[in-house]
């Protein structure tokens, strides 16, 4: 049981920071948004789908951040909720021609109830036990959506494909470049809308049952409530994500959904910093760009190679791009005062 | 009824090797709370060193040995490079290093020995046993293994000194160092441990599974399912845990409908989830009792 002792008191470790840790300050964000609006004006289509890909994909690091960073629970199954988004806006879309737009909110209300329901068994679990419990989830998932009564929808083993959306009002845009900046606005709504949550009461009771579930309950937090809450959010972002992926990729298919998925979002959440929101941009970043890195270095030992920059970075910078982000804000600090 | 005897036969056959693995799982988890995620790839690659040490011409039991050795080794050095610099380091960052070591071996192993499957040979021959219809000698054969291992490891923890100041390194840490125990050296030797039993269950499943680099994916998560229902940190319920998984698979994946071979992993998992809802610590794990 004391691996999850340790998650509860490795979290604040670095927490010596100010409370801003939690998002970038003002002005890198200002930067960082301009960037992000910018590139795709002078970037090829290929550049901009992979931005696309950076975004829904960072969205579903942050899934995963809220519920480990925020409340302490860990888990190996956000694929599963990531699938049934993807599913349910591809099914959607193709089987009942609803407009994109609206099946984004669907998938996630729909995951919010699937997360809410998983995290009322998972409540007596922790740590390990949880991982394990979470596991099966995403194993399952495959499967599942290969079942025999689902197939008239989900199309069985082939999958479904997707329209692409085209641009609304006659904007004279290209599809990708269009979807790009609806994949901004939808995380970046969705960005201010976590760093909010977890700077509320729901957030703050979060945290708490992170640090000391004990001294949490003992100060009046339903700590059942919180914890499956917190299941239930993570699950519906995440939702939102798969949901948008489908429309990107255009194509779902229950093998795009596998376990291996859940860990390359957890890598991400690592390498991009627990508990740190805008690391999990970088971590999205590390998980696309350095299979492909790995694979340009060597293409018989990818793994290894991939393996290895894994290790360099745990060894550089434990708690990832956040304590990074923290060193250059000393620096900076530094720097002001000389 | 001979079928339900056969699988459940064949299921404690299966499960002496889920419960190898469990009890490697185990073995460091109780040294450094840490599931070790790459610790079926270590005991694939272990399995790979025999195998070339028989296509060189060293008979089986010698591979056998050697390659032992070898992984005994080769589990300290990995604990030594790799994972002693982590030590402090947050769980999470433990967890992407055996992700990312689990990443290296795979893909090496693939490198060094591709990844078409290979003919692993059986030391015990795959005739029925005793003239018995419903196990083969290679089974009765990974259930002797299994339980002399096991015999082997009560007697080396129960009854000799370096057995009992590994225990106390495990479970207090600080009072061990205080009385003289190299406590870093015997999470080291955890290691090596863990890596040798790996290998073993290995080599004993390789006949069955055949020989390639994936091979031990499938038997890793049976493996830690069986820990986790078993309880992690008693020896005793990985063992239990790994023949009721085994069992439990088998005649799953025979009676249920629609079941098969697709299906047989969720619904082992999900039955140990239903476990471990109504005893969060395993069936036979310690609670640990939090004062508050």
């Amino acid at each position: 049981m004391s691996a999850v002792e340790d998650v509860v008191t490795e979290a604040p470790a670095v927490e010596a920071v100010p409370k801003r840790a939690m998002t970038l300050g003002t002005g890198t964000s200002v930067v960082v948004l301009l960037l992000l609006i910018a590139i795709p004006l002078f970037a090829k289509n290929f550049v901009i789908f992979q931005l696309t890909q950076l975004l829904y994909l960072g969205l579903a690091v942050l899934a995963l951040n809220i519920l480990t960073g925020g409340s302490g629970q860990f888990s190996l199954g956000q694929s599963a909720f990531y699938a049934i988004g993807a599913y349910v806006t591809a099914v959607m879309m193709e089987a009942f021609n609803v407009n994109y737009v609206l099946c984004l909110p669907v998938a996630g209300v729909l995951c919010f109830g699937v997360g809410f329901l998983f995290g009322q068994p998972a409540l007596r679990l922790s740590g390990v036990y949880l991982a394990l419990a979470t596991f099966a989830l995403a194993t399952a998932m495959p499967q599942l959506l290969k079942l025999n009564f689902l197939e008239h929808w989900t199309g069985g083993v082939q999958g479904l494909v997707v329209t692409k959306p085209d641009a609304p009002f006659g904007l004279p845009m290209s599809q990708d470049m269009w979807l790009y900046y609806f994949t901004l606005v939808v995380v970046l709504a969705i960005y201010i809308f976590s760093v909010n949550l977890l700077r509320s009461r729901s957030g703050r009771a979060f945290m708490a049952i992170r640090d000391n579930e004990i001294a949490a309950s003992a100060m009046g937090i339903n700590v059942a409530l919180y914890k499956t809450l917190a299941f239930g959010v993570s699950a519906a972002i995440t939702g939102v994500a798969g949901g948008l992926s489908a429309i990107a990729v255009q194509f779902v298919a229950p093998d795009s959904f596998t376990i291996t998925l859940a860990i390359q979002l957890f890598l991400g959440m690592v390498v991009g910093g627990v508990g740190w929101l805008p690391g999990s941009i970088v971590g999205a970043a590390f998980i696309i760009f350095v299979p492909n890195i790995a694979e340009g270095i060597s293409k018989g030992l990818s793994g290894a190679v991939f393996g290895v920059l894994l290790f360099l970075v745990i060894y550089l910078v434990p708690h990832g791009a956040r304590q990074v982000a923290i060193l250059g804000q000393q620096l900076a600090g530094r720097l002001r005062k000389n | 009824m001979e079928l339900f005897t056969n699988q459940v036969l064949a299921g404690i056959a299966t499960g002496a090797i889920y419960a190898c693995m469990a009890l490697a799982v185990v073995m460091i988890y109780q040294a450094i709370d840490h599931l070790n995620f790459a610790q079926g790839e270590m005991a694939m690659f272990s399995t790979f060193i025999s195998w070339q040490l028989m296509q060189w011409g060293i008979p089986y039991w010698g591979a056998f040995i050697i390659a032992l050795a070898l992984s005994f080794v080769g589990g300290i050095a990995i604990e030594r490079i790799l994972f002693k610099p982590l030590a402090k380091a947050p769980v999470l960052t433990n967890v992407a290093g055996f992700i990312a070591l689990y990443a290296i071996i795979n893909s090496s192993a693939g490198l060094i020995w591709d990844f078409t499957i290979k003919q692993y040979p059986t030391p015990f021959g795959s005739a029925p046993f005793l003239g018995s219809q419903l196990i083969s000698t290679h089974q009765a054969g990974m259930i002797g293994v299994t339980v002399l291992l096991l015999i082997g490891l009560y007697f080396f923890f129960q009854y000799t000194r370096i057995g009992l100041a590994m225990r106390a390194a495990a479970s207090v840490p600080e009072s061990a160092r205080l009385v003289g125990i190299n406590t870093s050296w015997m999470i080291a030797l955890g290691w090596g441990m863990a890596s040798a039993i790996g290998a073993i269950a290995g080599m004993l499943i390789a006949p069955v599974v055949f020989l390639e680099p994936n091979m031990m994916g499938g038997v890793l998560i049976y493996g830690f399912a069986a820990a986790v229902l078993g309880g992690l940190t008693s020896p005793f319920g990985a063992v239990v845990g790994g023949f009721l998984v085994g069992i439990f698979e088998n005649l799953a994946g025979t009676y249920i409908p629609g079941v098969g071979n697709e299906l047989k992993l969720p619904i082992a998992l999900a039955l140990i989830i239903s476990v471990l809802v109504v005893k969060p610590a395993g069936l036979f794990g310690r609670y640990i009792v939090k004062r508050v």
